[in-house]
């Protein structure tokens, strides 16, 4: 028998306990809208830049380093099934399971942002900034440097969201463990987990269209 | 048990029990104010907000105005100028136009027409009013330490290369302002779909919590491609790269796609709650109720989603692709179509009703009006030939105006004037208001129907400067224009009078049905006493009310 | 809200199927399918993104409301490429 997952205590504009969970989770998924729609204008530039440069973008995406790639994709997937098991555990009022498993949670986040960081200092020392020092022996210079820099600023924003996941996950991980914030209060331990989640879709849609545009040419 | 848990704990099990006080004098303090957390408090704190920005933005335009008095450029120089309507543009627009019924009306009327104690998220609530007045100040940072030259759009490359002044602040505010109506957004739509009463079907729902909700669903869909978009931009004239500037191999059409994808549905951001309130004022003044319920409520859903589909007309000769030019007028075409009926259901209404003319009605009717003649002229410039003569001239400026002026100003006016009673508990001198609505349909009409006549014989826009002929039409539109500032000048005064001095007005002065007038003027901090249960459609204005009793 | 939840299990093998998705992802990158890479590329993303939304995001088992709301975000992002696409495939053409 699945153990209380309402509240006990609700706010007062709410008149009930399944009314607040309900509003809170539309919320989350509203702000999630929104999430969509920040990132899509990256990949409507992406879209208009690749349609008409295709060789250009091909080229310069060869120049990602996909071992690392595919390292941090792998990663944030776990990362989202640990999350999933979480939220599964704050449903059940598992407290010390709960923390545990977003400490491993938000040490994934984090694991995805160190190799990110090795990336980017390759990426900078291999001159694939765009700006001053970029180089690449690419034909069309200038849309490789177009695709970098949307690359940079997609990567980037997408790299904070997953600090902003990682800072929150693990704060909650020491309130799981530290005190009975989620006894049957499962809610912000399940809308964070969406948050976690989309954070994952969105990369799970960037690692092709970065780093894999063209892999079967040499 | 720890916060209050029961629905029914502010229930009184006996009838006599003292009213509750109401939601102005539960506490005095500032922090009071400054920490609100009530939907009626921070309402009253963005219709502050907002109102000083409206006059930032109408200084600007004042200025402007006097400087087209004459055809040579001797009041101000070009830059100043080019500055002058930056500001006006980014001002009104973000900082009183976007905000202004949704924020204001919105926040106050939205929880207690639909039978709530307040909206979903409180706490988010005065979040967004901070974030708005963050973004403010950033923007009167920019203005004060010298302006942006760029327009309220913002096109690149000259904002993101060689623009002088402080863009990136300016841009930054309205990064910010952005993320606050966002939340305000966010905060309706959950309100809508959980927070409703008893009863409370959606079809039961009065026209302007419909507006309102179409309006947020466009807030929380449109704006953060304006945010990312703003960014983008701020980022390629920080760092001298980006996606925008073709000598860097980019596409400012991109640019123009991605804004234009946010500012096309904001306008309808703009003009839909001005709707709303309409379809309010309308059937209580004509005691009827409106006519053809769903296809309005039906028709606000359908202007916001087509009103996405639509942002290419406003680059019809940016060098886009005359195919998706053509798909874009054809759209266009069809947006118009849900705004008229809404006018032919309103005109419907007013068929055999009994009609009163009190301030409310002047502003409303005077809307629709206004409202018809400046959509009218939207399909001119929806038009691809038509536009190709009429782009970026004056004519494109009294569309506009016709509809966020005409429209929306003054639907926001009559909506101040029809729940002032209910906001403040007390009653304006209708004869200064009738005065004052008078002056400004006379204004408006002066200042803005030369500028179409002016934009068809081919005066362009932002520029300081025009040719000699013009002068006439521009001398009467600068005339209209301070007639019109006298009529805006004129509410803030007697409105602040009233809310110490004026006729205490009752739970409902007007007879009108609606939810919120079943409690007291001012409301109770927790809007009604018992929660309300609804059994009846709304506007039943034949079944019950009778004549209206002059106020 | 969530009458019913995935199990410890559904958890564990979408979590595997992700993995083995993202293998798929990397094999096929490196197979010369000509257009077509693009569009199985953003097929098994899809995929991936699906399976998170049903299982982890628990979409599978919300009321259909939240659905919706779900899509929406998705629907508009399409609008907007769909439509600016209008704009960048036809530019060539006349």
């Amino acid at each position: 028998m699945s153990a209380a997952t309402l509240p006990v205590r609700f706010e007062h504009q709410f008149d009930d306990p399944a009314q607040q969970r309900h509003a809170a989770t539309l919320g989350m998924w509203i702000f999630l809208a929104t999430e969509i729609l920040f990132f899509g204008a990256m990949f409507l530039g992406y879209t208009a830049y690749r349609v008409y440069y295709p060789q250009a973008f091909a080229e310069a995406s060869r120049h990602t380093l996909i071992a690392f790639g595919a390292t941090n994709t792998a990663v944030l997937l776990i990362s989202s099934t640990v999350m999933a098991f979480a939220v599964g555990a704050a449903g059940r009022n598992k407290s010390r399971p709960l923390a545990t498993l977003l400490f491993v949670a938000a040490a994934l986040g984090a694991t995805f942002l160190v190799i990110k960081g090795f990336e980017y200092s390759r990426e900078i020392h291999e001159g694939l900034l765009p700006g001053r020092h970029f180089r690449i022996d690419v034909a069309d210079r200038m849309h490789a440097e177009m695709f970098f820099y949307i690359y940079w600023v997609v990567t980037g924003v997408h790299a904070l969201h997953v600090t902003i996941g990682v800072i929150l996950i693990a704060f909650f991980g020491f309130r799981a463990w530290f005190t009975d914030a989620f006894r049957d209060h499962d809610t912000p331990i399940e809308l964070l987990g969406l948050y976690w989640h989309f954070v994952d879709i969105v990369w799970v849609f960037l690692f092709p269209l970065l780093y894999m545009i063209d892999r079967h040419t040499s | 048990m720890t916060a209050q848990t029961s629905a029914t704990s502010h229930l009184s099990p006996f009838p006599s029990h003292a009213p509750s006080p109401s939601y102005l004098s539960v506490r005095h303090t500032i922090s009071s104010w400054l920490l609100t957390t009530d939907h009626k408090r921070i309402a009253l704190l963005y219709m502050a907000s907002i109102t000083l920005f409206f006059f930032v933005g109408g200084a600007a335009a004042t200025l402007m105005r006097l400087e087209l008095l004459t055809p040579q450029g001797d009041l101000v120089t070009s830059e100043t100028y080019n500055k002058l309507f930056t500001i006006h543009g980014v001002v009104m627009v973000w900082f009183f136009l976007i905000p202004s019924i949704p924020t204001v009306l919105g926040n106050f009327l939205l929880p207690m027409m639909i039978g709530a104690r307040d909206v979903a998220f409180p706490k988010l609530n005065l979040v967004s009013w901070y974030l708005f007045m963050a973004g403010g100040a950033c923007a009167v940072f920019s203005i004060l330490t010298g302006g942006v030259d760029t327009g309220w759009t913002f096109y690149t490359p000259y904002s993101s290369t060689y623009a002088n002044g402080h863009v990136i602040a300016m841009a930054t505010g309205i990064f910010i302002a952005g993320f606050g109506s966002i939340a305000t957004g966010l905060n309706f739509i959950v309100t809508t779909h959980t927070m409703r009463a008893p009863g409370m079907t959606w079809l039961r729902l009065p026209l302007f919590v419909w507006s309102l909700y179409t309006t947020s669903i466009i807030l929380v869909l449109a704006t953060p491609v304006l945010a990312i978009t703003l960014a983008l931009m701020a980022l390629e004239r920080a760092f001298g790269v980006g996606i925008f500037n073709p000598a860097l191999g980019g596409d400012p059409l991109l640019f123009q796609h991605l804004f234009w994808f946010y500012s096309h549905p904001a306008v309808y951001i703009m003009i839909l709650p001005g709707m709303g309130v309409v379809s309010e004022l309308i059937p209580c003044f004509a005691r009827k109720p409106i006519f053809g319920y769903h296809f309005i409520a039906y028709a606000s859903v359908a202007i916001g989603v087509l009103g996405f589909l639509v942002w290419g007309h406003h680059m019809f000769v940016s060098s886009q692709s005359v195919y998706a030019g053509m798909i874009f007028s054809v759209l266009s075409f069809m947006v118009a179509i849900p705004s008229a009926i809404k006018v032919f259901n309103w005109t419907a209404t007013l068929y055999k009703g009994s009609i009163s003319f009190h301030t409310p009605m002047y502003y409303a009717l005077g809307f629709v009006g206004l409202f018809t003649i400046g959509g009218l002229t939207g399909l001119f410039l929806a038009a691809l030939a038509v536009d190709v003569h009429v782009h970026d001239t004056y004519f494109v400026i009294a569309h506009f105006h016709y509809i966020m002026v005409g429209g929306m100003v003054m639907a926001y006016l009559g909506g101040l004037h029809f729940w002032f009673p209910k906001i403040s508990g007390r009653m304006y001198p209708e004869w200064i208001a009738k005065l004052a609505a008078v002056t400004i349909f006379a204004g408006f009409n002066l200042t803005f129907f030369p500028q179409f006549i002016l934009g068809y014989l081919g005066m362009p826009r932002r520029y300081h400067v025009y040719a000699p002929e013009f002068q006439v039409l521009n001398v009467l539109s600068t005339a209209g224009a301070s007639i019109l500032a006298l009529g805006y000048i004129l509410p803030l005064i007697y409105l602040s009078w009233s809310w110490r001095y004026g006729r205490i007005a009752g739970p409902n002065p007007w007879r009108a049905t609606g939810l919120e007038w079943t409690t007291a003027s001012p409301p109770p901090k927790d809007n009604f006493e018992t929660t309300p249960i609804v059994t009846e459609p709304p506007y039943q204005y034949d079944a019950r009310a009778p004549e209206l009793e002059p106020a | 809200m969530t009458s019913r939840a995935p199990t410890s299990l559904t958890n564990l093998i979408n979590g595997l199927v992700l993995l083995a998705l993202l293998a798929l992802t990397i094999a096929v990158a490196y197979i010369n399918l000509g257009p077509l890479n693009t569009v199985v590329a953003m097929a098994i993303s899809g995929a991936k993104a699906a399976l998170i939304l049903l299982f982890f995001m628990q979409l599978r088992y919300s009321k259909p409301s939240v659905w919706i709301f779900a899509a929406a975000g998705f629907f508009w992002l399409a609008i907007m490429i769909a439509m600016a696409l209008s704009d960048y495939l036809t530019r060539g053409w006349v």
